[in-house]
């Protein structure tokens, strides 16, 4: 759920800028650079809610929410990311780092047990002027 | 399967509320019973019914909650009503009525007493003295716990089961102990006299002493009643402060006997097949019942068996009154017409004070004809045996000191094995054949005696119901999901049963290669690959060739890289680049995840010997920062409750005291325990402490499959308990002995001697080439115990290996030892050093000063626990909720 917005060539003194949609619009999380290919952040949304956000191997960041619901902890930014089978589509997920459930990044579907969810929010890379 | 029945609710009263009493309720609630009737439980003890089988395992650390058999919300969940602490005093069978200790009378429709059994004992003179106790209940455990404070030496009376467990509890509380039996060996309800004098043998050599052949004739007491010795029937006596009576069991049924209810000559209540009593209004199951074959069973497993009879025929007698109206609704109706008790097995294999026995059929011969074929090896402390027919029919057997073979015989028992009997008991290598594989079991052989499954049926499970793992296998039949004695079988039938279908037994380590452990060490160690990603996609499977790899294979890939570090050109600093992502999250923020969110801090404490000055540190940190604190077993103190965002600040205090990381968070070296040794020991014979802090500064941080833990012991006394470590030292008068793949915890395993009188330099290079062995060849999250018993060749192959070098890979393993060693760095220091490193050590990416709300603690025994109310939110959103936050 990546829409990036710039090339690699972006002129000079703009950055890259992590957001997130949520209800009230699309939200600043952090600068590009602050993640780390294959694992997450957590983000404080402003209604006070958390955001596990991740960025993928070839560059895609995606959102979930960071609260594990096997046990309550919000935990989920801190676990390994992963990617589905091809068989299973490929799809990226996160496993838990508490009990190991796996989370479509995408939807936020549980993989490991299909009555479960958590958020999933739309996220983006936006070039901003520096 | 709750159905709806229309027959008017009844009141069905349980009396007695052990593991038999609970698997009966489960049962009835399986059946839907507890939907439909009320259920009422008088329990006598104070806590609901808990694992009397593991009673002993109290004294090792498991509390008695972890003990409980009884789900917290099973009681309320099914609406059963539970008095604890509260037992049955009398049943008036003409008003239909149960009356309670407390008072409370409660009428009844069906009345199933688990009453259970209570300890026999012996009538010695002084047996009621201060000092005398059974070993029984929780409540037994607490007592003799607290009075063996101030005791020196203890007595158990009785040397079976029960009494040796009981013997290894008092030994494990530091009392000298003497197991008194009666019979002329120990055991002698299960094992023969070959069987009963290996086990005492090696039970001597563990430091007990076992006198057999006498009774206890008084116990003297000193003038306040206090036990102070026993005399024996020999007429010697023995010095104790305690006596633990477990002299065997007699069936609790004076409530039945007072309600006039059909008794058995030597005890135990009458029941039928269908355990039923003499009045078919009640019922008994369980200990304190004389089963349909005469015979009272105090094993669990026919316990459990006459729990789920009695409640399959409970669960059927209203649904057959309205069979003709519908009888397709309750399935358990059906089940229940056949479902009868008419007696059990009773094989059985277990550790008693770490020593295997198994006793399985006709164990003792009794068999008319029958012949027997022994095995035995006293310098081992092996004794192996098995009665047979003169057709060669296997009958039974009695197997001590290795009971390997338990899972394979048992179901063999009853039919004529593929290969001559003597073949079955000799060692491998001492001229027996390939062990038998369970492709020689017959169909109809039980494999699964817990649950009563048979090799068939587990044919079935994979051939029929697609099943493809022992976890499916075990889903389907139940087969494996009981004692779990059964789990090697069944594993290797299940494999068998998936070859032989033509499907293709995938080792690989996860969904991204098909390579095992070993063999991506090996690759990375040759081709010197020092990238996750360039290992993924040049030797993953090809679907997953430039995915993200998987939650398995990361860390695995991580901890292999981290080893061969220095000899691959990576960094050792496991937390850069690349290796960052790769981690666990314990190994990534370098501290122990908690079930709040919360981190634990392990500072290293070599050898378990710290100044008070870094004494005093840690109880600082402690303090200001809020942390719960706690003595770990290995020696050193674990400090909860840390916040991500305060990592760093405890660390800087911690290192600045000269503390390092304790790599508790790692698939790595954690501690080496020691005893104090010669320096302060009056025992002690080689200083062993000073060799514990060697070993583990020389092996810190080093990244293996599983993690390590080691022991120095001063003398063969043993305090550090070093036989029960991945390696283990102990020191003798002509230097050290090193024990290997030791293991405690779930299954525990006694260390095996790998080599004796060792020097020190001897002794280093021995751990060096045996770690480095064990890091190259084991599996995944693969301990050193059950890495040996995989490895081909077993113990004697190791130390081939190891100690003869026999493949000429000695020198090569010292080396990347070697480098290990001097490439070592404290990660926490590195970190602290860098402020790029240190930034990833907050709560929130977009709120670096924010500490994590939802981490929050309550007081609790004058320190703090996890707020887990905070963590109970909102209810789980079921998928479909968000679909339109998709952009």
């Amino acid at each position: 759920m990546t829409t990036t917005m710039t090339t690699a060539d972006s002129p000079a003194r703009t950055l890259l800028r992590v957001e997130i949609r949520t209800a009230a619009g699309w939200h600043p999380v952090c600068d590009l650079n602050l993640l780390t290919h294959g694992r997450g952040v957590a983000a404080l949304l402003p209604d006070g809610t958390q955001a596990a956000v991740f960025l993928g191997r070839t560059g895609d960041v995606y959102a979930i929410g960071n609260r594990d619901p096997f046990t309550g902890a919000y935990v989920l930014s801190r676990g390994l990311l992963g990617s589905a089978p091809a068989a299973q589509g490929s799809r990226p997920f996160v496993a838990s780092p508490l009990l190991k459930q796996r989370f479509d990044l995408a939807t936020g579907r549980c993989l490991d047990d299909e009555e479960v969810a958590v958020p999933a929010y739309p996220a983006r890379i936006a070039e901003v002027a520096a | 399967m709750a159905t709806t029945t229309t027959h008017p609710s009844r009141t069905i009263v349980l009396v007695g509320h052990g593991m038999v009493g609970q698997r009966f309720l489960e049962a009835l609630a399986e059946h839907g019973v507890t939907d439909s009737d009320r259920v009422v439980v008088f329990c006598e003890e104070p806590r609901p019914a808990y694992d009397r089988m593991h009673l002993t395992s109290y004294f090792s650390g498991t509390s008695p909650d972890e003990l409980s058999v009884t789900p917290d919300d099973f009681m309320a969940g099914h609406g059963i009503e539970l008095h604890v602490g509260d037992p049955a005093v009398a049943v008036d069978r003409e008003a239909r009525t149960v009356t309670s200790a407390a008072g409370r009378t409660v009428g009844y429709d069906v009345l199933v007493l688990a009453t259970g059994s209570y300890p026999f004992v012996p009538p010695v003179p002084g047996k009621d003295a201060r000092g005398c106790f059974v070993y029984r209940t929780v409540d037994d455990l607490l007592a003799i716990e607290a009075y063996a404070q101030g005791a020196a030496a203890g007595v158990v009376v009785g040397g079976g089961l029960l009494g040796l467990e009981a013997a290894g509890a008092l030994q494990g509380l530091g009392l000298r102990t003497h197991i008194v039996e009666f019979a002329p060996r120990l055991m002698p309800v299960q094992v023969d006299e070959g069987g009963g004098a290996a086990l005492r043998r090696t039970i001597g050599d563990m430091g007990l002493d076992v006198h057999t052949g006498v009774a206890g004739k008084e116990i003297r007491t000193d003038a306040a009643g206090a036990v102070t010795a026993m005399e024996l029937s020999d007429g010697s006596a023995v010095d104790a402060d305690l006596v633990v009576f477990s002299a065997g069991v007699r069936p609790r049924d004076q409530l039945a006997r007072e309600a006039g209810l059909a008794v058995g000559e030597r005890g135990g209540v009458t029941v039928d097949e269908r355990c039923r009593t003499s009045d078919p209004a009640v019922f008994a199951i369980g200990e304190c019942a004389q089963a349909a074959d005469g015979r009272v069973y105090g094993l669990v497993a026919p316990g459990y068996e006459m729990a789920e009879t009695a409640a399959a025929t409970i669960a059927a007698e209203p649904a057959a009154a309205e069979a003709d109206a519908e009888t397709d609704t309750n399935t358990g109706a059906e089940a229940a017409a056949d479902r009868t008790f008419t007696g059990a097995d009773t094989s059985t294999k277990l550790k008693l004070l770490g020593v295997g026995v198994a006793s399985f059929g006709d164990a003792l011969g009794a068999a008319d004809g029958c012949l027997d074929v022994v095995y035995s090896d006293s310098r081992a402390g092996l004794y192996k045996k098995l009665v047979v027919d003169r057709d060669g029919t296997l009958l039974g057997g009695v197997l001590v000191g290795d009971t390997d073979a338990y899972g394979m015989l048992r179901p063999l028992t009853g039919s004529v094995p593929p290969v001559p009997p003597e073949q079955l008991v000799l060692p491998p290598g001492a001229g027996a054949p390939a062990a038998l594989g369970p492709s020689a079991l017959p169909d109809d052989a039980v494999v699964c005696n817990c649950h009563n499954v048979t090799k068939a049926a587990i044919r079935g499970a994979v051939a029929d119901h697609d099943c493809t793992t022992v976890r499916e296998v075990g889903k389907c039949t139940r087969a494996g999901s009981g004692c779990g004695s059964c789990e090697k079988v069944l594993a290797a039938l299940v494999n068998d049963e998936l070859e032989a279908r033509g499907v293709a037994v995938d080792k690989g380590l996860c969904g991204c290669f098909a390579h095992t452990r070993t063999e991506l060490y090996e690759i990375v160690r040759v081709k010197r690959i020092s990238s996750y990603v360039r290992l993924l996609d040049e030797h993953g499977r090809e679907e997953a060739r430039s995915g993200d790899g998987c939650e398995v294979c990361k860390p695995a890939v991580a901890s292999i890289l981290a080893s061969l570090a220095p000899v691959i050109g990576a960094d050792g600093y496991v937390l850069d680049g690349e290796q960052g992502a790769l981690q666990d999250t314990n190994d990534h923020f370098l501290a122990n995840l908690q079930r709040n969110g919360s981190y634990s801090v392990v500072p290293r404490v070599p050898g378990g010997e710290i100044t008070p000055e870094k004494l005093i540190v840690l109880g600082e940190v402690a303090r200001e920062f809020g942390l719960y604190t706690k003595i770990t077993g290995g020696q050193r103190i674990d400090l909860f409750g840390a916040r991500v965002d305060q990592l760093p600040a405890i660390w800087a205090r911690l290192v600045d005291a000269g503390f390092e990381s304790g790599h508790a968070y790692g698939k790595a070296l954690r501690t080496v325990k020691s005893c104090v040794g010669s320096t302060w020991c009056r025992y002690g014979v080689q200083d062993s402490v000073r060799m514990a802090i060697d070993l583990e500064l020389r092996y810190r941080g080093l990244r293996s499959p599983h993690k390590l833990k080691a022991a120095v012991s001063g003398c063969s006394r043993e305090c550090a308990e070093a036989q029960s470590k991945d390696f283990g030292v102990i020191a003798t008068a002509n230097g050290w002995n090193l024990y290997v793949c030791g293991n405690g915890g779930a299954t525990p395993r006694h260390a095996d001697l790998l080599a004796q009188d060792l020097s020190d330099e001897e002794l280093i290079r021995l751990i060096d080439r045996f770690l480095m062995f064990y890091i190259r060849t084991a599996d995944r999250l693969e301990r050193t115990s059950v890495w040996l018993e995989r490895l081909e060749g077993g113990l004697d192959h190791l130390r081939d290996v190891v100690v003869a070098d026999s493949l000429g890979i000695g020198a090569e393993l010292e080396e990347l030892m070697a480098a290990h060693v001097a490439h070592y760095r404290d990660e926490w220091a590195a970190t602290l050093a860098d402020p790029e490193r240190l930034a990833r050590f907050v709560s929130f990416v977009n709120a670096p000063g924010v500490p994590d709300p939802s981490v929050q603690f309550v007081p609790e025994r004058d320190q703090v626990k996890p707020d887990l109310t905070l963590l109970s939110g909102p209810a789980i959103p079921v998928r479909g909720a968000l679909e339109g936050a998709s952009a």
